[in-house]
This record gives C-alpha cells, sequence and structure tokens, in this order.
C-alpha cells in the first residue's frame, strides 16, 4: 500500500485502450485518500481471462467538484468519491 | 509533448449533457431475468466459465450505435456469448446455427 | 427492438407496453434461448439451476438493506460496526451477501449521499434487489455525478443550498448503501415498523425518508391505547 488516507494524490492524464475502470472524467485532476479498501485482482487483466495477480491495492479518492467541473454550482464543498487502483495514481508533492 | 487526449469511450459517460432522468421502471421479462441468472450461475462456481471484467470488456466493446440500440440485457446476452466463444465454450458456428434453429420453431411463449 | 434509452423510458413511465412482452423472438431473445440450451446440453447447467437461480433473484428485494438500516437507528453500537464494515455488519444480522464488498454511507444533517455507477451499472444486489431502469440509464449514470442537486429535484428530492452532497461512483469492487436519516417523530416505532418505512430509493440516495402523517397519528393511537400522555 503506498497511500494513506489524507494523501493527496493525482489521477494520471493517461489513456489506454483497453477496459479501465478510471473513469474518463478524473484522469489528471487531483484528490484525497479518503480511505484504503484492500487489495484485489486488476480488472484491466480479469478482462481478458488472465488472473490479474497479484492483487493490486484500491483506493477511495475524494475529489472536490468544483475541481472536476469548470461550470459546477453546487456547494464549494461538495465532493465525488471514486475507487481508483494504485497504479492510476501518483502522489502530489505539493499542495494546491 | 503532451499526451493527446483520445477522447472517452462511449460507455464512460460520467459528466457528458443527458436529458432529464425519468424515474421509471418496469418489472423484468422472464428471458432478462434469465440472461441475469446465467451471468450469476456461470461466473459464480468453482471454475468460472465468464468473469464480470469479460462482460463488461465486451460491452464496451459493442460500437456506439449498437450500445444504444440494444438494451441492458441485450448487450449482457451478447457479451456472455462473446465470452463463452472467447474462451472456447461455444463455438461460432454452433451458436449462429443454434438461434437460426430456435427462429424457424413456433413462435415462443412466455 | 425494446431499448432503455430516453424515448422508450417515457413510454414506459406511462405504462406502453415493451415490445418484448408479445410472443415475437427477437435475435437477442433467441440468442439466450440458444446460449442456455447449448450450455445444458453440454452439461455446464441444468433448467433446475437457471429456474433457482431465477426465484433466489427474485426473491430479493430491498428487505436486507432496510433492515440494515432500522437496525442501526436503534442501536449505536451497530450503526458504527456497519460504518466501518458493512459487509461484517450485514453478515451479523444473517443476512446472504455471498462476496459482497459494502460500503455504508452515512446521511447527516450537514452531508447528503448518493450512489451511482457511471461506467455500468454496479449495485449491491444482494441487499436491494436488481437495480431500477433508471439507475442504468444514460441519463442518470451522465449527470448525477456532474449536477446530482438537478437529478435528485426530478425524483422530487430537494437537498438544501446549505448541504453538502457527496457522490459515491462505483467504479471498482465496493458496492453503496446509502444510510439515511431517521424521521422525526419515529422515536417509539419498533424495529420491525421502522424497517418498513425504509424505501429502495432512500438506500441509493435519490430519496429521503419522509415521516408520514399515518406514522404520527398510529404513534398517537398507540401512545393513547397504553395510557401514556401524548404530546404531538
Amino acid at each position: 500500500m503506498r497511500f494513506r488516507p489524507g494523501d493527496r494524490v493525482r489521477v494520471r492524464r493517461s489513456f489506454p485502450i483497453g477496459h479501465v475502470r478510471t473513469p474518463y472524467y478524473v484522469r489528471g485532476k487531483a484528490g484525497l485518500v479518503e480511505r484504503a479498501c484492500g487489495s484485489f485482482p486488476n480488472p484491466e487483466e480479469l478482462a481478458y481471462a488472465r488472473p490479474g495477480l497479484p492483487a493490486l491495492p484500491l483506493y477511495r479518492v475524494q475529489f472536490l467538484q468544483r475541481d472536476l467541473w469548470p461550470d459546477y454550482a453546487g456547494h464549494p464543498a461538495d465532493v465525488l468519491v471514486a475507487e481508483i487502483y494504485q497504479h492510476w495514481l501518483e502522489a502530489v508533492e505539493n499542495l494546491q | 509533448m503532451t499526451l493527446p487526449d483520445p477522447g472517452r469511450s462511449h460507455h464512460d459517460m460520467g459528466g457528458l449533457p443527458a436529458a432529464a432522468v425519468v424515474p421509471a421502471e418496469h418489472d423484468y421479462a422472464m428471458w432478462e431475468k434469465r440472461v441475469d441468472a446465467l451471468l450469476v450461475l456461470l461466473s459464480n462456481r468453482d471454475k468460472p466459465l465468464v468473469s464480470t471484467d469479460e462482460l463488461r470488456r465486451n460491452i464496451e466493446s459493442l460500437g456506439s450505435e449498437s450500445y444504444e440500440r440494444m438494451s441492458y440485457y441485450e448487450r449482457w446476452i451478447f457479451a456472455i456469448a462473446q465470452t463463452l466463444i472467447e474462451r472456447g465454450v461455444l463455438t461460432v458456428d454452433e451458436l449462429g446455427r443454434k438461434i437460426e434453429r430456435i427462429c424457424a420453431r413456433e413462435s415462443v411463449h412466455e | 427492438m425494446s431499448t432503455d434509452h430516453t424515448d422508450a423510458d417515457a413510454a414506459h413511465a406511462h405504462g406502453a407496453p415493451r415490445p418484448d412482452q408479445d410472443d415475437t423472438i427477437t435475435y437477442y431473445r433467441a440468442m439466450e434461448i440458444a446460449v442456455r440450451e447449448l450450455l445444458i446440453d453440454k452439461g455446464i447447467l441444468t433448467a433446475g439451476d437457471v429456474r433457482r437461480q431465477v426465484e433466489s433473484m427474485d426473491a430479493r428485494g430491498p428487505k436486507g438493506g432496510a433492515a440494515m438500516v432500522a437496525r442501526a437507528w436503534v442501536d449505536p453500537a451497530f450503526k458504527q460496526r456497519m460504518l466501518r464494515d458493512g459487509s461484517a455488519a450485514a453478515r451479523e444480522l444473517g443476512l446472504e451477501i455471498g462476496p459482497l464488498r459494502l460500503i455504508v454511507v452515512e446521511n447527516t444533517p450537514e452531508v447528503h449521499n448518493v450512489i451511482v455507477c457511471t461506467l455500468c451499472s454496479c449495485y449491491p444486489r444482494m441487499l436491494l434487489g436488481l437495480p431500477p431502469d433508471w439507475y442504468k440509464s444514460r441519463n442518470y449514470r451522465s449527470r448525477t455525478v456532474r449536477e446530482p442537486r438537478a437529478v435528485l429535484a426530478e425524483f422530487g428530492t430537494t437537498i438544501p443550498a446549505d448541504m453538502r452532497i457527496c457522490v459515491h461512483d462505483s467504479t471498482a469492487d465496493m458496492r453503496y448503501l446509502v444510510l439515511p436519516l431517521r424521521p422525526q417523530g419515529t422515536e417509539h416505532l419498533s424495529e420491525a415498523e421502522l424497517a418498513n418505512m425504509v424505501t429502495r430509493d432512500s438506500m441509493i440516495g435519490v430519496a429521503v425518508i419522509e415521516a408520514s402523517r399515518a406514522n404520527r397519528v398510529s404513534l398517537a393511537e398507540r401512545n393513547c391505547s397504553i395510557g401514556f400522555n401524548f404530546r404531538g
């Protein structure tokens, strides 16, 4: 487990073909690790009938809605939480 | 250089504009319940023959026109069949011929 | 051929017959029969297996989720265990959830939660049964992450502007249940009566549970009949 709750992370701005479970709308976005969910076989491998091992750490990452959508009109503290696999996340060194 | 953005896959729709949600639902038809049952039976067994991940990947591979035209469980049975072909459980020919024979039967009652 | 895009949604909302409810075979209905019969012929499954699985899923409605909510409302220690580990809490109540990895998120006076799966339609089936069409629709999957208040308004649910909304996108292995706020005036209801108030839509987060007039009336009647002074 590379990350802990409270760590600031960024979802890689990557656009691989094939089966992924990282939605387009969070790619390149920064958020906070809300919790570690445990490790699971990699869906990017399971989708092709491969075992997906070793299991990969999965995290719930919390994003401010106003960081995701330029025209977001709700409460400024509204958030969205998505589950993102560790290999999609990189540490954010600077506070922004 | 910055990685060019090829755009989103058709199924990856979070954040796209869309119309009002109609809070409607239907009672599932028997054939839909059987499709659901097939996925559970084929994935929850000692030696799974279909995984949820293969199901999803095959649904995602439908072109946008097919994805929109097909109903939810039509996409599922397509993806289950496609996965079984990939796994060598069914062949393209036997499934095709079986579908032909079924359609040649008397009309199907549920 | 049946579809689940918005035109079909509107037609179904008005009770129009679905095209696949008549006797005409369609290509994909024939495919379902073909796949099933081939698998039975090959000894991979039996007709009984299919029937039993259909019956098992038919028997699942939102009762499992409602039982968890009602228990959490009456038992604060259970609630804390449930918020820490939803699957363990479900098993504690004897609910058969299989491999479900459950996270329960709590509505508070400050925060309202709503669940969506933008990538497909992940849903806690073992606790709530099969998901409704709207949950799987393009419109819900597209817009809930971006304009949750507008989508909730389409369900008749208004979240005050000073409350925060947390949207959960069920993108991977976890599944979600919302713990709705317990309505006012339900302090004397039994756990079973509380469970009866919990709706599926409140556990997805598109609705809240209102204390109905009926609950208040029956509360008054009950208190009178057992001799309490009821202050309404």
